[in-house]
């Protein structure tokens, strides 16, 4: 059994892949750089935005009334 | 008689009302500088000439009978081609909407301006389904900059602002999701409403990002923008997520000054990764409002990359089935990211809409010092057409995803912007943001209207040969 501390890496193309079955896309092989460059993007992005601490208690504001 | 091609709406109503000139002559003089001009532009996708003669008849004999005919009588104006126009499929910038079935009836907003007495003359050019900063469009071809036809008109809203820049029309109508009302307005030297999300009516529009999309005008003047957003409030059960306040009128305080209106001008993320005179232009307008204070917008790079994953995922969603039958008519640019967007793991959007709520809460605390907030609208003035790079702060990016550095962070919450074009020189302009808190689109446009009387900010016709 693999040790729980052993994080893996994000591998943007297999996610692709295992992505585009769940989703039931098809894609052209040549659009995947593209799509790659966009998940990492995203990723990072999440990265950024989970690593703020938000107490158990923040809802979600999913329809903003300002 | 007087040629009002290039008039106000303000300037234009005036006339018509008073008889000294009629509104068939107005949208006749409109239709014949579009044709004239707008091929190199390529701000309209469909000019509705009937339709717009026969609704200027419509009011000139309403006029001859006495009747009134309202603040925007005979107003000729234009809208993004993602607003529903009965008898035409709702484009919205994307080739697999031609085969919409037309729409039945006119969007809510072009019902209340027409109600007002404006006219409607076509229908503009935009980003494919909203997922756009240039007013580049693959399928019709981008929307020009009317001050440099050979730079970008921003986007999404890219024909909203070049036609109004071209003088073409006065008044348009886009939307803005992430900035798509305030980026061609920069871009283009125009100024533009976000209202608050919620404040304007949907009803009748292709949507993009439901939690993030606003609608409002774009115009030449402050007053044009106050008196199209005074027709355009009052609820519609239509929009299920549009406020059930009671109109409140901008208009009757508008020239009231800035009196003593507390100004903050951004610091920190929004005062850093941009050219030095984005961020003159806003000390420019600071110095004009005697503003001595900075204020820190917390947590605004996270805001920004938390409107960007809200953005990718609810657009992936909406698109899913068409990605799915026609990936191949998308535009590459558009489609690429909503694939990618289609993919993000449910715990980072929920993660997103609930530091959206936090931020919110940290943000709305500042509007107790401050009643409005300066910030730059783009890191940069217009880029070149087809540019796909730019350097900014010594860091090569993406244009695409970065004209929007300073906007995402404010429409992710929902606040009112009048966004203004400011010259620091000959060159093309460059647009700032005026942000209230909510609901105060009075305070935004009373300082753009003071700024607009004083002479810093100013939305010229462009000057065609």
């Amino acid at each position: 059994m693999a040790a729980r501390d052993t994080k893996p890496a994000f591998d943007p193309d297999a996610y692709l892949s295992a992505g585009l079955g769940i989703l039931d896309l098809a894609i052209d092989p040549d659009w995947a750089p593209a799509i790659v460059a966009n998940l990492k993007v995203l990723h990072a992005a999440a990265e950024l935005v989970a690593s703020f601490l938000l107490a158990d208690e923040a809802e979600a504001a999913p329809v903003f009334e300002a | 008689m007087e040629d009002l091609s290039t008039a106000s709406a303000a300037e234009i109503a005036s006339a018509v009302s008073t008889k000294s000139v009629s509104a068939r002559s107005v949208v006749a003089s409109t239709l014949e500088r579009i044709a004239r001009i707008d091929g190199r532009v390529n701000s309209f996708t469909d000019v509705l000439s009937d339709r717009a003669l026969a609704r200027a008849d419509a009011v000139d004999a309403a006029r001859q009978r006495g009747q009134a005919i309202g603040p925007l009588a005979g107003v000729p104006f234009a809208v993004k081609n993602l607003f529903d126009v009965a008898g035409l499929p709702t484009r919205a910038g994307a080739k697999i909407n031609r085969d919409r079935v037309p729409a039945e009836r006119d969007a809510t907003l072009i019902a209340r301006l027409e109600a007002a007495g404006a006219i409607l003359v076509g229908a503009l050019n935009m980003g494919e389904f909203a997922y756009d900063f240039t007013g580049e469009n693959i399928h019709d071809g981008p929307t020009r900059n009317p001050h440099d036809l050979e730079h970008m008109s921003g986007g999404s809203s890219g024909g909203s602002g070049g036609a109004v820049a071209a003088g073409l029309v006065p008044l348009t109508l886009g939307s803005d999701t992430n900035g798509s009302i305030r980026v061609p307005s920069a871009f283009c030297g125009c100024f533009g409403l976000k209202p608050t999300y919620g404040r304007l009516s949907r009803a009748g529009s292709f949507p993009f990002v439901g939690s993030l999309d606003h609608l409002g005008p774009i115009a030449r003047s402050v007053t044009d923008l106050a008196l199209a957003y005074d027709a355009m409030q009052g609820p519609d059960p239509a929009d299920p997520v549009e406020t059930d306040r009671g109109i409140e009128a901008v208009r009757p305080t508008l020239d009231a000054g800035i009196g003593d209106l507390r100004v903050g001008v951004a610091g920190g993320y929004f005062a850093r990764g941009g050219d030095a005179e984005a961020f003159a232009a806003v000390q420019h307008l600071g110095h004009a409002l005697g503003c001595d204070r900075t204020v820190d917008i917390p947590e605004a790079a996270r805001a920004r990359a938390a409107a960007y994953l809200i953005t990718a995922a609810e657009g992936a969603t909406l698109h899913l089935d068409r990605l799915r039958s026609r990936a191949e008519d998308f535009d590459p640019a558009v489609r690429d990211r909503l694939i990618a967007g289609a993919m993000i793991p449910a715990p980072y959007l929920e993660r997103a809409q609930r530091f959206r709520r936090h931020y919110r809460t940290a943000v709305l605390d500042l509007f107790r010092d401050v009643d409005v907030i300066l910030a730059p609208s783009t890191p940069c003035r217009a880029p070149r057409l087809g540019q796909k790079t730019f350097v900014l702060d010594g860091v090569e990016l993406p244009v695409r995803a970065n004209i929007g550095v300073f906007t995402q962070p404010i429409s992710f919450i929902g606040l009112p912007v009048a966004a203004v074009p400011v010259w620091l020189d000959d060159g093309l302009p460059l647009g700032v943001q005026i942000i209230g808190a909510p609901w105060r689109e009075d305070v935004v446009l009373r300082i753009a209207r003071y700024l607009e009387k004083e002479g810093h900010v100013r939305a010229p016709v462009a000057a065609f040969a």
